[in-house]
């Protein structure tokens, strides 16, 4: 047994500079002519696309190693630079050692006591917090900027000044005087190794005056490769244009100093040259003209290809493309089943599965290969025995080719009923985020889903998309079956509870199809459970006589597995004061289930909604098992959409309609808070209010104001509902938890209330007051954001300029809110992601290191938890005496 | 500056949990149920202030017994390591 070490870690990355020297031992060749091919479309020698530079075409050996393209990694060559140029992305580096060195002796312009004792924090920050040390630096060339004699040689040192992107002039008295590249070098090359440290350049990686190029290298060609298009015309790379601009007006420029030209034109050209190589490196460069293509589209350049969200990081190393996807538009469709995901048949016919050719079943596959890539289903390619793939789209004789397979062969063939497959909608936030449905084509473009699948995925149908993975190996697609499929998902792991479940029209429909006065006939009985794939015998109906009518209970209990057993208090349960009545609830409140019957109650949110625990979903999960609460979602799911399709459930103005009477009384209430208001106003000006204890005299006011406001609002919205009673749908729909509350409904109906931002009554705008209407320094309701209005009469202008202030702060909270919370989930994803509970039950990181012995310290599987608890005592007697009741 | 600072036993305050030190055949013991290395096993520094009070010395493990909202009371092992 080899003793156990913890896996090595990486202790530090450093970056540095490439030394001109370095640059031209890299370098397999000088790069000196800006062409690329000759006439007969061979590489020129020394040319941009030098055979030595590594290859690009097929079959072509390279001149360096000898490889073949996808072997021969490329290599660099060299340009070497007439006159040195700055480095744009050093450009604000070399300024600020620019101001802190000596102009004559390169010195740091500080004594050298200051520099000593500079000297000594670095060592000491360096020993205990590698990295600080930066600080330090930051600290020294503020310091050094400000002096203006050198303390080493007593020259007098010019202000520096720094023109973007990369010119620098020294402030004589006689004028500004320009640096060139040149001097610049000069005076960073005479700084000595131990000031670069103190300057924050480790002497080790960097020398300061590698920040001034004099040697460029070349890129191989191999992350420039030219394109042949379509035509046969040659396109080239950005890059390779780039370089050319600069090699070419390098050459002009070493011609024209060599020739003895005047210093004007020398200077443009050198600066030209400088223009190129900031292009070369960005082309996004502030206050320089990006260079163009011919077509005037900007040119890819290197800082362009790294950067942003199409950036070398962020596209192709940190994301992520994957084949045998799919993503379109999502729909819903409540005849399908939770696990089902319907899928497009054009999409069906490009997403394969392959299947390998057995005795069994060869006369099948060889059916999908004549019908081909076109017709569904059919099959797009086939692997032979020596791993050659076909491609049928180019099979002339689809009827030859299936004759010839034989088992052994792979049929990549159209994705079909029954398949399983990953279904994914972002941000995928949580395990049920990614779940296995099974396929069903359907015609039209969307893929479709059931509705009680929207809460774990948090979809809705405004145009959300969704993303479907097909999973290619026997082991996988059993995987995704055992572990993944919606039916196994419904626990979350969240908190004891299901996270699929009814949503909306089925628990507005739940209740009504549940309600004491839902009696159904024959017929209609039959009907429904003819849409529910209800197979068995009707009950004895409840009624009797004249004509038999049956109970909705007596029907949704058919679709209760047999010996359930639970009681549980409804949405629209009062709380009544006193206790509950249970059994004899005047609002019949109180569910209960005895042995599989539908005993009291109402079913809504509580029993069958999602994120309900200890409901008749969760019970019958647990008890059951998942196949009996998929069959019971699907089933009642359609039950239910049929029931609310028939009797029809709509909300409308006339929803929100109160008396004309509770519309006097309401804006009577109102008036008589904004006269309490006034009043207290009133006495805060005399003087007379009381302060509260730990508050400002203003405090206590606004609080006082917000309270008197905030009751009017409440009585006002008490009044709407005493009129708005269990048979108005909106009501039907806030009481049961399929949609809205009450306090929606009185807004609605009353009054919207008072708008607030940062907590507050509305009190910014203008100096003392909110709007121009108002006097300067009016505290009432009105002027501070209160509306009196309700939606249904609509907002005044005022109203509505606050309401709208109200509602911008929400949205930017939201904003805000998901961004940080986002970040913050990330950081726990990356520190967590890899541990994972063994089989002897302890948590162990990657390295297995041990993080807990038993997880969550007490092995308890939230999901298969109640409520997080190993057990729920309370459901466990129930369930007891419940059964003892009934035996 | 007052250089006698008076010991306190760190242990008498609420959320400082319980720790003690495992004998050999403890710790070879629970290594062997484990089936774990020692440095597998979460670590202390030996500087740690309850590790100097029980006197722990690289290479011994510790058993910490704190409450736990999830058990009740639990039960966690910590390799001294130094510095
Ligand atoms: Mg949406
Ligand atoms: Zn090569
Ligand atoms: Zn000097
Ligand atoms: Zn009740």
């Amino acid at each position: 047994m080899s003793l156990y070490r913890p896996p090595k870690k990486i202790g530090a990355i450093r970056f540095g500079l490439l030394s001109p020297e370095t640059i031209r031992k890299m370098s397999v060749t000088r790069i000196i002519t800006p062409d690329t091919y000759s006439e007969d479309g061979l590489p020129i020698d020394s040319g941009l696309m030098d055979g030595r530079l590594g290859t690009i075409e097929p079959g072509q050996r390279c001149k360096t190693c000898g490889n073949r393209i996808g072997e021969c990694p490329g290599h660099f060559g060299h340009i070497e630079l007439a006159r040195p140029v700055i480095h744009v992305g050093f450009a604000k580096v070399i300024y600020k050692i620019l101001r802190a060195t000596c102009r004559k002796c390169s010195r740091i312009l500080l004594s050298d006591e200051e520099l000593e004792d500079f000297k000594k924090r670095m060592d000491e920050y360096e020993k205990k917090w590698k990295g600080l040390s930066e600080e330090i630096s930051d600290e020294l060339l503020k310091k050094a900027s400000r002096v203006s004699k050198c303390p080493h040689c007593g020259e007098s040192q010019f202000k520096i000044k720094f023109e973007k992107p990369t010119t620098y002039y020294e402030e004589t008295k006689e004028g500004l005087r320009r640096l060139t590249p040149i001097e610049i070098r000069d005076r960073l090359e005479r700084i000595t190794d131990e000031d670069a440290r103190l300057l924050g350049i480790n002497p080790k990686d960097a020398r300061p005056e590698w920040m001034v190029l004099t040697v460029l290298p070349v890129p191989p060609v191999t992350v420039r490769p030219s394109i042949t298009l379509e035509s046969g015309v040659r396109s080239e790379d950005d890059l390779t244009h780039k370089l050319v601009d600069i090699i070419r007006i390098n050459q002009r420029l070493r011609e024209n100093i060599e020739a003895g030209a005047p210093q004007l034109i020398i200077e443009d050209l050198w600066e030209l040259l400088q223009y190129h190589v900031i292009t070369y490196f960005d082309n996004e460069v502030s206050g320089v003209p990006p260079a163009r293509h011919r077509s005037g589209r900007a040119l890819r350049t290197l800082s362009q290809r790294l950067k942003g969200k199409e950036g070398r990081f962020r596209s192709n190393l940190s994301g992520k493309r994957v084949d045998f996807s799919a993503r379109t538009v999502i729909s819903p469709d409540p005849n399908l089943s939770i696990n089902e995901v319907g899928v497009p048949i054009d999409i069906a016919k490009i997403l394969t599965i392959p299947e390998r050719v057995t005795e069994w079943n060869i006369e099948e596959l060889k059916e999908l290969v004549i019908k081909g890539p076109d017709q569904y289903p059919g099959a797009n390619y086939i692997i032979r025995l020596d791993g050659r793939r076909i491609d049928l789209r180019y099979v002339r004789d689809r009827k030859t080719i299936a004759e010839s397979l034989e088992p052994g062969f792979i049929v990549e063939r159209h994705l079909k009923d029954g398949d399983i497959v990953l279904f994914n909608r972002q941000p995928s936030l949580h395990r049920m985020s990614i779940m296995a449905h099974e396929v069903r084509v359907l015609p039209y473009r969307t893929f479709r889903l059931h509705l009680c699948v929207c809460p774990p995925y948090n979809a809705d149908f405004d145009g959300d998309e969704m993303n479907l993975h097909v999973p290619q190996s026997e082991e996988a697609r059993a995987e995704a079956r055992v572990l993944m499929r919606v039916q196994e998902q419904v626990l979350s792991p969240r908190y004891g509870g299901p996270i699929v479940g009814a949503i909306q029209d089925y628990i507005s429909s739940a209740f009504l199809f549940t309600s004491k006065n839902n009696l159904l006939t024959k017929e209609e009985v039959c009907q429904l459970l003819s849409v529910a794939d209800y197979k068995g015998d009707l009950p004895e109906p409840a009624v009797k006589e004249p004509q038999p009518l049956w109970t909705g209970k007596q029907i949704f209990s058919l679709f209760l597995p047999k010996g359930l057993n639970i009681s549980l208090r409804a949405s629209v349960c009062r709380k009544c004061p006193g206790g509950c009545l249970k059994e004899k609830c005047p609002y019949d409140a109180y569910v209960a289930v005895r042995d599989g019957q539908l005993i009291t109650g109402v079913i809504d949110e509580r029993s069958i909604g999602a994120f309900q625990p200890d409901s008749i979903l969760h019970r019958i999960i647990k008890d059951f098992g998942t196949d009996a609460a998929r069959e019971f979602l699907d089933k009642i799911g359609k039950l239910l959409i049929e029931f609310i399709s028939r009797k029809g459930f709509t909300m409308g103005l006339d929803d929100v309609e109160i008396p004309k009477v509770a519309t006097i009384r309401i804006q009577e209430i109102l008036k008589e808070a904004e006269e309490k208001v006034d009043k207290l106003i009133e006495s805060y000006r005399r003087g007379e209010l009381q302060r509260l204890p730990g508050r400002t005299l203003e405090e206590t006011l606004e609080m006082q104001i917000m309270k008197v406001l905030a009751e009017a609002r409440d009585k006002a919205g008490d009044i709407a509902s005493e009129h708005l009673g269990l048979e108005n749908h909106a009501v039907i729909m806030a009481e049961t938890g399929a949609r809205g509350s009450i306090l929606n409904l009185a807004q609605m109906a009353a009054c919207v209330g008072q708008q607030s931002v940062r907590g507050e009554r509305i009190n910014r705008g203008y100096r003392n007051r909110t709007l121009p209407h108002f006097k300067v320094g009016d505290l009432s309701a009105k002027a501070r954001g209160f509306v009196a209005s309700n939606y249904r009469t609509g907002l005044d202008p005022i109203e509505f300029f606050f309401h709208a202030m109200g509602g911008r702060e929400g949205l930017v909270d939201t904003a805000v809110r998901t961004s940080t919370s986002g970040y913050m989930q990330r950081r726990l994803v990356n520190a967590l992601q890899d541990l994972k509970v063994e089989y002897d039950g302890t948590v162990r990181d990657a390295s297995s290191r041990i993080i807990q012995i038993i997880y969550g310290e007490d092995g308890v599987d939230p999901a298969k938890s109640d409520h997080g608890k190993a057990v729920n005592i309370d459901i466990i007697i129930e369930k007891v005496l419940s059964e003892s009741e009934q035996t | 500056m007052d250089k006698k600072r008076k010991k306190i036993d760190i242990f008498c305050h609420e959320l400082v949990p319980k720790h003690e030190l495992l004998s050999k055949e403890e710790a070879e013991k629970l290594l062997k149920k484990l089936n774990i290395y020692p440095e597998q096993l979460p670590w202390i520094k030996k500087s740690d202030p309850a590790a100097v009070a029980i006197g722990a010395k690289p290479g011994d493990i510790v058993k910490i017994i704190r409450k736990s909202p999830t058990a009740g009371e639990t039960v966690v092992y910590r390799y001294v390591i130094d510095k």
